[in-house]
């Protein structure tokens, strides 16, 4: 017992030390990419200048100067600017690696152009205002996609062949497009033909007064997105988890739990489901992944004020300090995420043996 | 010979891999029609637009095939030009050194509906003074409407006759397209027969004259047009092969190499196991569309740079975690400990007991990946990050997406592109959902 647990912490630790330096890599690589491997500090350096000049050339004080003065003046204010905002250094390797270990701290800074709704200027702020949005939206649609895909699919297993099995089957190549694309079909049938729901965005303009007017609103919202999101995966997800169950449950283990006369609910939870938990497991976490890059574009389609938004609008304006502070946070918790779920592995899959698991034998 | 035959016969206890495999070799046909028929340079030209391509085609314009659905005949647009012959052409020599041209410009409507646009391009050459025309609009029942009186021309001209204010309030506030056609008993259909725009100008002796009329009408083509007027068949036709190309590229060259490098990585372990793994943990950690989208904004938005982009970033991707899960299972199995125990080589191995025991299982994720890279390609579009020059499927939708055709009710413009893209998608998902079957015997047999 004592070394399951000296295991599992070493495990823990080399883990969480890996899963960091992935994360270090991955945002290194996004300050790199946000910065043009330093060509923005360019565009940067002109607009600096062309504030600092005009401020200077605006101040009545400064009429009186002649034309090489002046010039002078604009030169070693536009240094003081430079060297205050840390960019008269070279951009590989000191202010690269600047930009990494604030990323890392999560001092997200200040964003260059965009404001958060309420005024700020703080990435941080910008970013954790919308948040809870993209946790409500994305949540919601995941859990039920969950429960919902795994719970069909043991039922549908149970009755292979079945109209309804033939049904669903049929249905899997639906998912192949992704949410947008059905958000967009959405859209047209229930916003631009029928008018019934709204076509996107987060409330009802005015917005509602009452708490629960203001809820109301936002689920009439949130009905297209989450739908869009769970027709994407639905039908795939449905037949991924009934092969496996369908393969499972075919198993000698299997029919000897039948033979013995269990219940049909007791052989499909612990003779079925118990094993094929680490698959499904993996497939739900890829799946989370998978819809974190899709919600850039559902929630650009859907007007959705959510990080994907963010992180878009970010890129068109280039907004350096945003982008990285979105990558930051996606990393940090996509890492939490495997480390949660490689104990899980270990958990639910003894033959996954802590320490041996990539090794020969 | 025979083992074909009855391979083939074998098929059709899949009918819907025979679906799959009919609707992709149809949308192959097409890609190699049109690859023929217009050529790359033409079909970028087209795309690109602008007044020589598009100056005659009406804007936002519906599919022909729209008269189908409704009673009404819809007006086709009509294209009068002097220059071509149509129409008659009198000239009168004045004294002075002038003359006086008269171009009478007929044509017939036979359509129930109003055209979205009237316009008049009018050149004139060899005249060193703008010149003073008159136009005017004979109706079939008889009546004539002076639309302008003493309009100077110099050069080319172009008269907007729908954006003519003065005419408009001549025509008791209605739009000059829809009140110069109405029908008189009914003024909500449009007046059928043959029409006359009458051109009267003078001009010196040496000059030339020639007017062409344009009718926009309200469909056009078998795919309509967008907002710029251009032809959404070129980016319908030449959506195909780009689709598939990319596609298909982009499977084969994400798969394979995953497939094996995991195979490798997971059979001998060790190092080379933690080294892959590490890079994947990496690749997961840095989503593909973001960076992609980051390349295509700071740096290229070519479609090839997409390409190797994709693949790049997805050899380490996500399959390769199912893969591995898959290979540390089946490399557990008794036979590859016999396979040990003889002595066989680590290549041997892996290209000869686990690849073939796991890519059957394998086959149908190649296929079933295709559509996820068509619609990642138009993903890139729908951001606004579609190839500059390409006409795309992605691109309609993105161009359909931002002009609010939903909005505006021009659903063909949206559903057109998003249909080609659903059943290319679902014919590769035939085919590879089917695969699974054939592939997976124990799908079968339970």
């Amino acid at each position: 017992m004592r070394g399951t647990i000296i295991r599992l912490a070493r495990m823990a630790a080399t883990r969480g030390l890996f899963l960091f330096l992935a994360v270090v890599v991955g945002v290194y690589l996004t300050v790199v990419i946000a910065n043009m491997g330093g060509e923005l500090d360019k565009v940067r350096t002109a607009q600096i200048r062309e504030r600092v000049g005009l401020s200077i050339l605006l101040n009545p004080v400064n009429r009186q100067l002649p034309p090489e003065q002046l010039r002078e003046l604009v030169d070693t204010e536009v240094q003081n600017e430079l060297h205050r905002l840390g960019m008269d250094q070279p951009f590989f390797p000191k202010r690269s690696f600047t930009y990494l270990w604030n990323a890392m701290t999560l001092q997200l800074g200040w964003a260059e152009r965009m404001t958060s709704d309420a005024g700020s200027r703080t990435v941080q702020l910008i970013l954790v205002e919308r948040l809870p949005f993209t946790l409500a939206l994305f949540g919601t649609a995941n859990l039920l996609l969950f429960f919902l895909t795994l719970f069909i699919a043991l039922f549908l297993s149970r009755r292979y062949g079945s109209f309804l099995d033939k049904v669903t089957i049929a249905l899997a190549p639906s998912s192949s497009a992704p949410g947008w694309f059905y958000g967009l079909f959405l859209i047209l049938i229930f916003a631009a033909v029928f008018r019934v729901l709204p076509w996107g965005g987060l409330v009802d303009a005015p917005i509602p007064s009452t708490t629960l007017g203001y809820g109301l609103s936002v689920a009439k919202h949130m009905i297209l997105p989450t739908t869009a999101v769970v027709m994407s995966t639905f039908f795939a997800s449905i037949y991924a988890w009934r092969t496996f169950f369908l393969i499972y449950s075919s198993e000698d283990y299997v029919e000897l739990a039948r033979a013995k006369g269990l219940s049909s609910s007791n052989v499909d939870m612990r003779y079925v489901l118990r094993p094929t938990l680490p698959p499904i497991i993996t497939n739900f976490l890829l799946v989370l992944i998978t819809m974190w890059m899709g919600q850039i574009v559902l929630e650009t389609v859907f007007q959705w004020p959510g990080l994907g938004r963010v992180f878009y609008q970010a890129i068109q304006l280039s907004d350096t300090p945003v982008i990285i502070g979105v990558i930051v946070i996606f990393g940090y918790l996509l890492a939490v995420t495997v480390f949660a779920l490689d104990f899980v592995y270990a958990i639910v899959d003894p033959r996954v043996r802590i320490g041996v698991g990539g090794e020969r034998r | 010979m025979r083992n074909w035959l009855t391979g083939l016969r074998g098929l059709r206890r899949y009918p819907s891999l025979v679906a799959g495999i009919v609707v992709i070799a149809m949308f192959i046909g097409v890609s190699i029609y049109t690859v023929i028929a217009i050529p790359y340079s033409q079909a970028i030209a087209l795309w690109r637009g602008g007044p020589e391509v598009t100056a005659t085609n009406p804007k936002n314009a519906a599919p022909v095939w729209f008269d189908l659905f409704t009673s009404d005949k819809l007006p086709r647009t009509i294209i009068v030009d002097s220059a071509a012959g149509a129409g008659t052409r009198t000239e009168q020599a004045l004294g002075n050194g002038t003359k006086q041209v008269n171009i009478t410009l007929p044509f017939q409507y036979a359509y129930d509906r109003f055209p979205k646009d009237l316009r008049l391009y009018t050149q004139v050459t060899n005249a060193e003074d703008s010149v003073s025309a008159t136009v005017s609009w004979l109706t079939p029942d008889g009546r004539t409407i002076v639309l302008q009186e003493n309009r100077s021309i110099r050069g080319s001209d172009v008269y907007y006759i729908s954006q003519d204010e003065a005419l408009r309030a001549q025509l008791s506030g209605v739009a000059p397209q829809v009140g110069l056609l109405a029908n008189p008993q009914n003024r909500s259909k449009a007046l059928e027969g043959n029409y006359e725009l009458i051109l009267t100008a003078q001009v010196p002796q040496a000059a030339t004259l020639d007017s062409r009329l344009v009718v926009y009408g309200t469909v056009y083509g078998l795919a309509g047009t967008d907002y710029r007027g251009r032809d959404l068949m070129v980016p319908l036709l030449w959506g195909a092969p780009i689709a598939i190309i990319f596609g298909v590229l982009a499977a084969v060259g994400t798969g394979v190499l995953t497939f094996f490098l995991s195979a490798i990585g997971t059979w001998l372990g060790g190092k080379v196991d933690t080294a892959f793994q590490w890079i994947t943990q990496v690749n997961l950690i840095i989503p593909v569309l973001p960076v992609l989208i980051l390349v295509g904004h700071f740096y290229s938005r070519s479609i090839w740079t997409m390409l190797g982009l994709v693949i790049a970033l997805s050899i380490f991707g996500s399959t390769m975690l199912t893969n591995r899960a898959m290979f540390l299972q089946a490399k557990e199995a008794p036979y590859i400990e016999a396979a040990q125990a003889y002595g066989a080589k680590n290549f041997r191995i892996i290209f000869r007991y686990l690849s073939p025991r796991i890519a059957p299982t394998l086959l149908p994720q190649f296929v079933l990946i295709v559509p996820t890279f068509v619609f990642l390609e138009a993903t890139l579009a729908v951001l606004g990050l579609g190839d500059p020059v390409l006409p795309t499927w992605g691109k309609v939708l993105d161009d359909a997406y931002m002009e609010g055709a939903l909005y505006k009710g021009y659903y063909y413009w949206f559903l057109e592109p998003a249909i080609l893209l659903t059943i290319l998608g679902v014919g590769f998902s035939l085919i590879g959902y089917s695969l699974d079957r054939v592939f997976n015997p124990r799908l079968r047999s339970v």
